[in-house]
């Protein structure tokens, strides 16, 4: 049990992981919605955003400082996709220099518009880490299903949580084998990167073998079960009024903030980038 | 024919005819196997490794299909009557991660049940008696990866029981178990009255468990008898990479 930090936070309690899972599925989709539709320059409807998540990640008895810490994850991925940014938006020029003979040019438009993606990414980071940390992967595959997600698309969900585990764990197997077989008597040693390299990509390709292997061992056992080519589910529960008023405020929230943030726009009239 | 040969055939549960199956490289890996099993018989199918035991049990439910006649329950398996003989042969995989593939216990216990196509009602009750006879009680809610190994075996023994079989065919059930769990994991199925195959190179199970014994090696039946009687038999299972209990 080597993957227990795989689903640590999930197992707490509190008024938010005691939500039905759909209203926060449905919530976490509507957020990163609603931050996407935030013009970038529009402060105030960010602040109440973030504003939202720190509550909620509040009032789920999560720490803060893990949840932001965990969030920041996804920054270097958003700073490589959107580098370009900055110098390819029309706009004031803050900045020029010259890359060998190439003209680069830093806009203030641009540096804007690169600041609101990391922003915008961040938060979405944020709101769907607080979903995965109040609610059980089991369950929000359930969400998933009864709010319509294909059943094929949530069984490979489901078969990826289910043997993600066995897989990390025979990753771990193949490590330790290998770290116990790396012998080091001189200090010298150690090989050339080429030669480690190998030896991972070795590590992975036995890693895709065993599984392939694997899946054609869990359809002969699905096969033996009654399996048809169609995959068959229980029915769930219907929603309580409780989880429904909840989501219905939630909703409310999100659309007024962004209501008010693009009526604010249109009065002031250049408030925005109209992007 | 006799009445006495009627009542036989009437309870005769398992029926292979010399069963030739070679792998899709060319390897042989049953070369004309013939085996008949009554209703509640116990049989152990022990022999070395790569001797054809699971290749074999793959042809009970027709997973694989060779040449030669396996008859199951009186039905021939063949593509009409897969249906009808999967809900009735119960195999259970050698390792539990193969066969418990749900992210919960209770999907994985519902999953026969349900693909069988029984109502809601009926699915419920079946996982909650399939749990109790294999004392899993209470586990529904819990994931496979959070389990022990032993746990796990029982589980997917109940994914098989789920699915109400006369036939449990066993792959190995005892292998990787501390001496604990594997002496309830015998306790609990000389308790189960279905008619058992079990696949096993523990000869301690075999003997415990099983009153008659097949060995197979290299794709053939080599010795097929009393447990007590073969496992006696230090030369013969000396032969086919076996030992004594």
């Amino acid at each position: 049990m080597k993957h227990a930090f795989l689903d640590q936070y999930s197992y707490r309690d509190s008024l938010v992981h005691r939500l039905d899972p759909r209203v926060k599925l449905v919530a976490t989709l509507a957020f990163i919605l609603a931050v996407t539709a935030t013009p970038p320059t529009a402060w105030p409807a960010f602040s109440v955003l973030l504003i939202m998540v720190l509550g909620i990640i509040w009032a789920a008895h999560l720490s803060l400082m893990v949840g932001l810490r965990r969030s920041l994850i996804v920054i270097p991925f958003t700073v490589v996709v959107a580098l370009s940014i900055p110098f390819t938006t029309a706009g004031e020029p803050l900045f020029r220099a010259h890359l060998f003979s190439w003209p680069l040019t830093i806009t203030d438009q641009g540096l804007l518009l690169f600041w609101a993606i990391v922003l915008r990414a961040w938060l979405s980071v944020l709101a769907a880490g607080l979903l995965t940390a109040t609610t059980h992967f089991v369950e929000l595959l359930r969400a998933m299903k009864s709010l319509g997600v294909p059943k094929a698309m949530v069984s490979v969900i489901s078969f990826m949580y289910r043997y993600i585990f066995v897989l990390v764990d025979e990753a771990m197997r193949l490590a330790v084998a290998r770290d116990s077989r790396s012998a080091d008597p001189d200090g010298q040693g150690g090989g050339t990167l080429l030669w480690r390299a190998q030896v991972l990509g070795g590590m992975i390709g036995t890693l895709f073998l065993r599984s392939y292997e694997r899946s054609e061992r869990i359809y002969a056992a699905m096969l033996s079960r009654g399996f048809a080519g169609e995959i068959r589910t229980l029915e769930d529960t219907s929603l309580r009024q409780k989880d429904v008023l909840t989501l219905a405020a939630f909703l409310t929230l999100l659309v007024a903030v962004e209501v008010v943030t693009h009526i604010y726009r249109l009065g002031i009239g250049d408030w925005g980038l109209g992007i | 024919m006799g009445i006495g040969d009627l009542r036989e055939m009437a309870s005769i549960v398992i029926e292979i005819d010399n069963l030739v199956y070679a792998y899709p490289d060319g390897r042989q890996a049953l070369k004309g196997v013939s085996l008949t099993v009554q209703e509640g018989e116990k049989v152990a199918i022990t022999g070395p490794n790569g001797a054809g035991k699971s290749t074999l049990f793959l042809h009970l439910n027709g997973i694989l299909n060779g040449d030669g006649m396996v008859r199951v329950m009186g039905m021939e398996v063949m593509d009409g009557h897969l249906g009808a003989i999967r809900a009735r042969v119960g195999l259970v995989f050698q390792d539990p991660d193969d066969q418990l593939f749900s992210p919960t216990v209770f999907e994985d216990v519902a999953f026969g049940p349900l693909h069988t196509g029984l109502p809601e009602g009926e699915v419920r009750r079946r996982v909650r008696w399939a749990l109790a006879q294999v004392s899993m009680e209470g586990f529904e809610e819990r994931m496979p990866h959070h389990l022990s190994l032993g746990e796990r075996k029982r589980i997917a023994i109940a994914t098989v029981l789920s699915m109400d079989p006369a036939i449990l065919v066993l792959d190995e059930p005892t292998s990787g178990l501390d001496p604990r769990s594997r002496r309830s994991l015998i306790q609990l199925l000389r308790e189960l009255p279905q008619t058992m195959l079990v696949a096993s190179h523990d000869m301690r199970l075999v003997r415990d468990l099983c009153p008659r014994t097949v060995i197979l090696d290299e794709g053939r039946i080599v010795a097929d008898g009393q447990t007590d009687r073969l496992l006696t038999d230090a030369e013969l299972l000396e032969r086919h990479g076996l030992e004594r209990p």
